[in-house]
């Protein structure tokens, strides 16, 4: 059996990824799937302490998050949809219109 | 017993009478409110002649108690009504004398509001007449010193009222405001003497704790001096009596009731219910004593120099009163009151009698034909003054009912026996002579003078020939005025009978009240009686000589005048008191006035402290709150707030930079900060 660190390890390496991926990339295509790699090694991780600890509580949490990050989904295409339909662009460096 | 616990309605019948009158008295007409003044006043004599029914069985008397008045602290003071011989002998007179009085005046009303034109007032005169009943019915029944001044202050109201009754004019009937004027200084003048009466009634408390009189006379000590100051002002002493004389401005039954036969004899009545605490004080007995000598001497001597029939009588009655504050001075009570008495009997006679002559010459002057005549026809006569006695004479033949009653009560005032005047008059001369010779002098000398001018003013105004016109045409008075008269002068004839050398009844009376040793029976003295009657007797003959014999024509000088020459001058301008007064008091006053009103009150108090220190020193301070304070402390907070908040926006406007991408580093960068705290705190 693959110990719990593992996963742990792996888990971090994809939510640190996930979060360069939001901080560096300007597609915001990208962004949203970086956000949602952080969502799934989040869920990743979940899994595997609800396994090691034998409780359902864990895996139902990852059952919550898939539906949220569905909904998300639906929401934030939505939004970059709109976005390029008025800027003709999904670049988010030139989306900065709330400046102060 | 019962009929003591009825002795509140000598109080409340007259306020009943008051109450009604100043309701209905208007529309119950001339006949409908006198009647009703009448029944309140003779319901008043009832009730006390009831009280001396029963005190001639109980004659310890009773207090009795209405309720508590004042209760503060150590202080009590029930309303309480004390029925005792001292004070039923004030109710009787009181009330009697009153009653016959307020029968006289509604006839005398009658032509005197005709005359003043003011028919209006007929039942605001009776309402002040019970008034002053009830005031003067608290103020003998009261139990305690403060009830004594409710009633005290009382009568000094209703004397102010009836002075100033015609307040729009002049004792000439012309329109003027002298009435009021007489009003008002008598008000002041007895508000002296009632200053003196609330230090005495301090000074009573502080030594006592009480006012209540059976707390406060069994244990004299002293308060006494300032009691003089009190009888002095009410009952017309020297020298505060100025007010008596401009009294008589009111109309006539008023001072026969208020000026001669009641009111003024209150300070009388005062020293007489304080004996004890007179007793214990001789220097205040002495000093008490001296006044009303010098009163009595003083007084009589300006009653020789008048020419105004009333004014005669009026400074009569101060010397009369001098006699009875005299007499409670030495330690005389029973004398005093017994002169008090008799001389309300004979005063008030002369009072309505020298009323019913003037009467009798008001109505030959300008008949009223029973209507009232108007300003025109009143403006166009000449002027006829119907109280100088140089305007009368030989009046007897036209008025004979008046004359005789008249000639009663001066022979009693006189002192001539047996009339009442000589046995009150004679006890205060027999004591005086055991008491203080200096005194006995004073008395005895004034009254000699008493009968002389009594004399001079009856000759004057009955005998010889008429001196003016409505003199000749003179007309007796209606029944309604005589009768009192009749009923008065018999009480003159009679009065003394009460008191008789021998019998002592009066003074067993008193007795019950002020003990054996206050009240003590002196005896008859033939040496002084004698002595008094001749020198009556002897002053009346010098009067005969001077103005019967030869009778005073008109437009001629008083005789006495050549004899006397600058005295009788100075008789006739009453020594000049007034205008002493006027110089020591009342100008330095005015002065006084004129300066705190222009210098410190105008020039000081508005110009400087006002316009300059106040106004300026307001705007001054007005200017620094606008400027400095205003626009400076609290202007500057709020803008400073803004600017402060201006500029901590535009700050932090730094970081709002519009960049996802920004937010979420920084959102990052606190997670991993919280995070790291997390790790490594624990």
């Amino acid at each position: 059996m693959v110990p719990v660190s593992y996963y742990f390890a792996l888990s971090a390496i994809l939510f640190a990824l996930g979060a360069l991926g939001v901080l560096v990339r300007r597609n915001a295509i990208v962004v949203f799937m970086s956000v949602e790699l952080m969502l799934n090694a989040a869920n990743l991780l979940f899994v595997a302490f609800a396994r090691s600890y034998a409780a359902l509580n864990g895996q139902i949490y990852v059952f919550f998050v898939i539906a949220v990050a569905a909904a998300e989904v639906a929401i934030g295409l939505a939004l970059i949809v709109a976005i390029f339909r008025t800027k003709q662009s999904i670049d988010i460096d030139e989306i900065s219109s709330l400046k102060g | 017993m019962e009929a003591f616990n009825l002795v509140p309605w000598v109080v409340f019948l007259p306020v009943l009478g008051l109450l009604l009158n100043a309701a209905i008295g208007r529309r119950a007409g001339e006949r409908g409110s006198a009647l009703i003044a009448i029944g309140a006043s003779a319901g008043a004599f009832v009730v006390s002649a009831l009280q001396f029914l029963a005190l001639n069985a109980h004659p310890e008397g009773a207090v009795i108690s209405l309720g508590d008045w004042i209760s503060i602290g150590a202080l009590h003071v029930p309303w309480a009504f004390r029925v005792d011989t001292l004070s039923v002998t004030m109710m009787l007179v009181v009330s009697g004398v009153g009653t016959l009085i307020h029968i006289y005046a509604a006839g005398y009303m009658h032509y005197d509001v005709r005359y003043k034109e003011d028919t209006a007032s007929y039942a605001r005169f009776f309402v002040y007449l019970n008034l002053f009943i009830a005031a003067m019915m608290i103020l003998v029944s009261s139990d305690s010193y403060l009830m004594l001044f409710v009633g005290w202050e009382g009568v000094g109201l209703c004397s102010y009222l009836l002075i100033g009754f015609w307040y729009a004019r002049n004792p000439d009937g012309k329109f003027g405001i002298l009435n009021a004027q007489a009003a008002k200084k008598a008000f002041v003048a007895n508000r002296v003497g009632d200053f003196g009466f609330l230090l005495a009634m301090f000074a009573i408390f502080w030594a006592f704790g009480s006012l209540n009189f059976d707390a406060v006379l069994p244990h004299a000590e002293t308060v006494a001096p300032w009691i003089i100051m009190f009888i002095t002002g009410k009952s017309a002493q020297l020298p505060l009596y100025v007010w008596l004389p401009d009294a008589m401005a009111g109309p006539t039954p008023v001072s026969a009731l208020i000026h001669a036969a009641t009111m003024v004899t209150a300070g009388v009545y005062l020293v007489a219910r304080s004996a004890p605490l007179f007793a214990a004080v001789p220097a205040a007995q002495t000093t008490v004593a001296v006044v009303g000598g010098l009163t009595a001497l003083f007084a009589a001597t300006i009653a020789v120099g008048q020419y105004d029939i009333k004014k005669v009588l009026a400074y009569s009655t101060i010397s009369q009163l001098g006699f009875m504050v005299a007499a409670v001075g030495m330690g005389a009570f029973v004398a005093g009151m017994f002169h008090l008495v008799t001389h309300a009997f004979f005063k008030a006679l002369l009072f309505l009698s020298s009323g019913s002559v003037i009467l009798a010459l008001e109505r030959a002057h300008h008949p009223l034909d029973g209507k009232v005549e108007s300003h025109a026809q009143h403006a166009a006569q000449p002027h006829f003054d119907p109280q100088d006695m140089r305007n009368m004479g030989g009046m007897r033949k036209q008025i004979p009912l008046t004359f005789w009653v008249y000639l009663v009560g001066a022979l009693a005032l006189a002192g001539v026996p047996p009339l009442a005047g000589f046995f009150s008059k004679d006890e205060i001369l027999a004591d005086a002579l055991l008491a203080n010779p200096l005194v006995y002098v004073l008395l005895t000398a004034a009254a000699f003078l008493t009968a002389f001018y009594m004399g001079r003013q009856v000759l004057l105004v009955f005998f010889g020939k008429a001196r003016s016109h409505p003199a000749k045409k003179a007309v007796e008075s209606p029944r309604v005025i005589t009768l009192p008269l009749v009923a008065l002068a018999a009480l003159s004839l009679f009065g003394g009978l009460i008191n008789l050398p021998g019998l002592h009844w009066f003074t067993g009376w008193l007795e019950h009240t002020l003990g054996h040793k206050l009240a003590h029976a002196t005896e008859f003295n033939l040496a002084v009686a004698l002595l008094s009657t001749l020198l009556a007797l002897g002053a009346i003959y010098l009067a005969w000589t001077l103005y019967g014999r030869s009778p005073l024509k008109a437009d001629q000088a008083d005789p006495l005048k050549a004899r006397l020459g600058a005295v009788f001058v100075g008789m006739e301008n009453k020594w000049w008191v007034d205008e002493f007064y006027a110089w020591l008091i009342i100008r330095p006053y005015q002065r006084l006035a004129a300066f705190l009103a222009d210098v410190v009150d105008w020039k000081f108090w508005h110009d400087w402290v006002h316009d300059s220190l106040i106004a300026r020193g307001f705007r001054g301070l007005a200017h620094f709150l606008a400027n400095p304070v205003d626009l400076g402390v609290i202007d500057g907070i709020a803008n400073g707030l803004a600017a402060t908040a201006n500029g901590l926006a535009k700050g932090l406007s730094f970081f709002q930079t519009g960049f996802v991408r920004n937010y979420a580093l920084v959102t990052f960068l606190g997670v991993v900060l919280m995070l790291g705290y997390l790790v490594f705190s624990s």
